[in-house]
């Protein structure tokens, strides 16, 4: 099984944002995998392992700073890395960062692609159906359950109110939800052994951009709210404030 | 100027209400444009033209697709798109309409405008839209490029139009597709799902143990409410992660959000502070929840929930 797991390099969830420039300013920022993308290394490692053959690729389009992610990868046991280097790179559309994605991987082998199901900083949700329809392969998103069975792959996803089940056929990509499995952590074995894995740098260009940001700011303030009581003798001062002051009762 | 489609979301042949707001969005954008709605049902259905022109539609265009396929629905909808001369194409920010609206920017060559709050359509041709970045810490304004391609909408954040008028109901053709749902089991709770759910009521540690979840789902059913939760919850194994509100969970913007024995993380304030209306109950009056709260009761969870519940059932609705 050939699978390419795509990574990206995020800001931790616990980070205070401050802007500059109409970005997330650096400053103080502590980067790392982004959540999701760790259950689709997960998936990829057990999957190859399931199999008995075939490789894992872990692939991360950033302004060169991924190289740590992408060793994390190689670390939990991925066989390879490909880092795409472009300056402009933290600050593009999700769908020219899929097209990007695209392209690097053309020509390419591979049985599955998987994501994470979105990116933790622009939370777009949009990379890996969009490479998939780039690439003309079937994608289930936001999975939860996957079971391969020669080239079918049966995988569930809950949408709101309701759980389905999806089937396609490899090769195929896949956008990995929480519940999908748990990520191991890298061991110091694993780390040492990344040190020797490849992990290939390469220049690329960019199309021009799909998307335009105008402006980035924080938003804005709630009203400052306030205490109506301790206890259950709270209770009725709650309810008159939710029905007189608020209107939703 | 050009048109703007709006892809219909339905579930057992019945319209999702959040794809009535998408209408209203998209009918405000069109007449400030001076041009029309068209809107795709990619699934077999029922579909209502008065309540869809009510909502907002000019056109509804249902393809005969049996099952939901993700890709033969994008593959559908570009093409309609294409032919009835709209560069926008706008849906819900549901599961699905995530899914579809990566994949329609895609095939459109166009850009995609995720998970938006608002829409300032100044420039008819290019309109301006607002998405939280950052679980919520921030937010852009952005434009697509061109005015093309796809923005998702949140739901609870527009609202149908609300016009008398009736929308025509044309049956189109299906493209093929390489991925389809073959199975698809509803929660049967019988209460709304908390993304979708105007009225939240959430638990969080405090409430000590699973089997103190009867006293939540009462209070729930007093109000008609989707049940919440925090991830230590749903680590615990108390209840299951698609209720879970947060950063790795479900974004909400209910009209009422009741945090319950929640501290207050950034994580879980991530997913909720678009609540209008935030109550917090929690037995610590120094825990982070009180600072975005609107209305805060410092208590202990267990006497003051069934108090709750019992006050509202007294309450006229
Ligand atoms: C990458 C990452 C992603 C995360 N994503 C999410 C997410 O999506 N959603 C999420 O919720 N969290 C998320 N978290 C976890 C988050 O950091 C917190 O750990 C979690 O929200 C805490 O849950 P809690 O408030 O239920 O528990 P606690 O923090 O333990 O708080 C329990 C609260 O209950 C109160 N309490 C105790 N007993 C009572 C009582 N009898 N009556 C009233 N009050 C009582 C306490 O005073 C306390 O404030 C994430 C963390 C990380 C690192
Ligand atoms: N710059 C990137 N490099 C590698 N993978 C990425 C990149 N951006 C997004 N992805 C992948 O696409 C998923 C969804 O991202 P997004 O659409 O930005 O929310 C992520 O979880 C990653 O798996």
């Amino acid at each position: 099984m050939d699978i390419i797991s795509f990574v990206k390099r995020v800001p931790t969830t616990t980070t205070i944002v401050s802007i500059k420039d109409q970005q997330l300013d650096p400053q103080g920022v502590e980067y790392v995998m982004n959540p999701y993308d760790e259950f689709a290394v997960e998936e990829a490692l057990k999957l190859r392992d399931e199999a008995g053959s075939g490789s894992v690729l872990a692939v991360s389009l950033s302004d060169g700073a991924a190289q740590k992610e992408l060793r994390t990868a190689l670390a939990m046991g991925a066989d390879e890395a490909l880092l795409l280097n472009n300056a402009e790179a933290g600050n593009i559309d999700c769908m020219t960062t899929a097209r990007a994605l695209a392209d690097s991987i053309q020509g390419r082998n591979f049985d599955l692609l998987l994501f994470g199901k979105q990116a933790v900083d622009r939370d777009q949700h949009g990379v890996g159906p969009a490479v998939a329809t780039i690439l003309g392969v079937p994608c289930i998103t936001e999975v939860v359950k996957l079971t391969v069975e020669g080239d079918k792959v049966i995988a569930e996803r809950e949408v709101e109110g309701a759980r389905e089940t999806l089937e396609a056929s490899l090769p195929c990509a896949i956008t990995c939800q929480k519940g999908l499995n748990e990520p191991r952590r890298a061991s110091l074995k694993g780390i040492m052994a990344a040190k020797k894995k490849p992990l290939e740098t390469r220049e690329v260009e960019l199309a021009g951009p799909s998307m335009e940001i105008v402006e980035m700011a924080l938003p804005p303030k709630r009203p400052a709210g306030r205490m109506v009581g301790e206890g259950a003798a709270a209770v009725p001062a709650l309810i008159d404030a939710l029905r007189g002051e608020a209107k939703v009762l | 100027m050009s048109n703007i489609l709006v892809i219909l979301e339905s579930r057992d042949g019945a319209l999702r209400p959040v794809s009535l707001e998408t209408l209203g969005a998209a009918r405000q954008l069109a007449d400030a444009r001076g041009s029309q709605v068209l809107a795709v049902a990619t699934e077999q259905g029922t579909y209502d033209a008065a309540a869809l022109g009510a909502a907002g539609a000019d056109k509804v265009l249902v393809a005969d697709a049996t099952a939901h396929s993700a890709d033969g629905a994008a593959a559908t909808t570009a093409r309609v798109a294409k032919e009835q001369n709209c560069n926008l194409v706008m849906a819900a920010s549901t599961v699905r309409g995530r899914d579809l609206g990566a994949r329609v920017a895609a095939l459109m060559g166009g850009g995609l405008a995720a998970d938006c709050i608002a829409m300032d359509f100044a420039d008819a041709a290019s309109p301006t839209f607002t998405r939280p970045v950052y679980a919520g810490k921030a937010e852009l304004k952005v434009r697509l490029a061109n005015g093309v391609g796809v923005a998702t909408l949140r739901g609870n954040f527009f609202a149908p139009a609300g016009r008398s008028s009736e929308a025509a109901v044309e049956n189109i053709a299906a493209e093929a597709g390489k991925a389809h749902v073959s199975g698809i089991s509803a929660q049967s709770s019988g209460r709304p799902d908390v993304a979708e759910a105007n009225r939240v009521v959430a638990g969080g540690r405090g409430l000590g143990s699973a089997d103190n979840w009867h006293m939540l789902e009462s209070l729930a059913d007093a109000l008609g409410a989707g049940l919440g939760a925090s991830r230590a919850v749903v680590d615990a194994g108390w209840r299951p992660h698609s209720e879970q509100v947060g950063q790795t969970g479900k974004t909400v913007a209910p009209e009422l959000y009741f945090a319950c024995g929640i501290s207050g993380a950034i994580q879980h304030l991530a997913g909720m502070r678009g609540s209008k209306v935030i109550v917090a109950i929690n037995k610590d009056a120094d825990a982070p929840i009180f600072q975005h709260a609107t209305f805060g009761i410092v208590g202990d969870v267990h006497e003051v929930l069934p108090a709750l519940t019992e006050a509202l059932a007294a309450v006229p609705s």
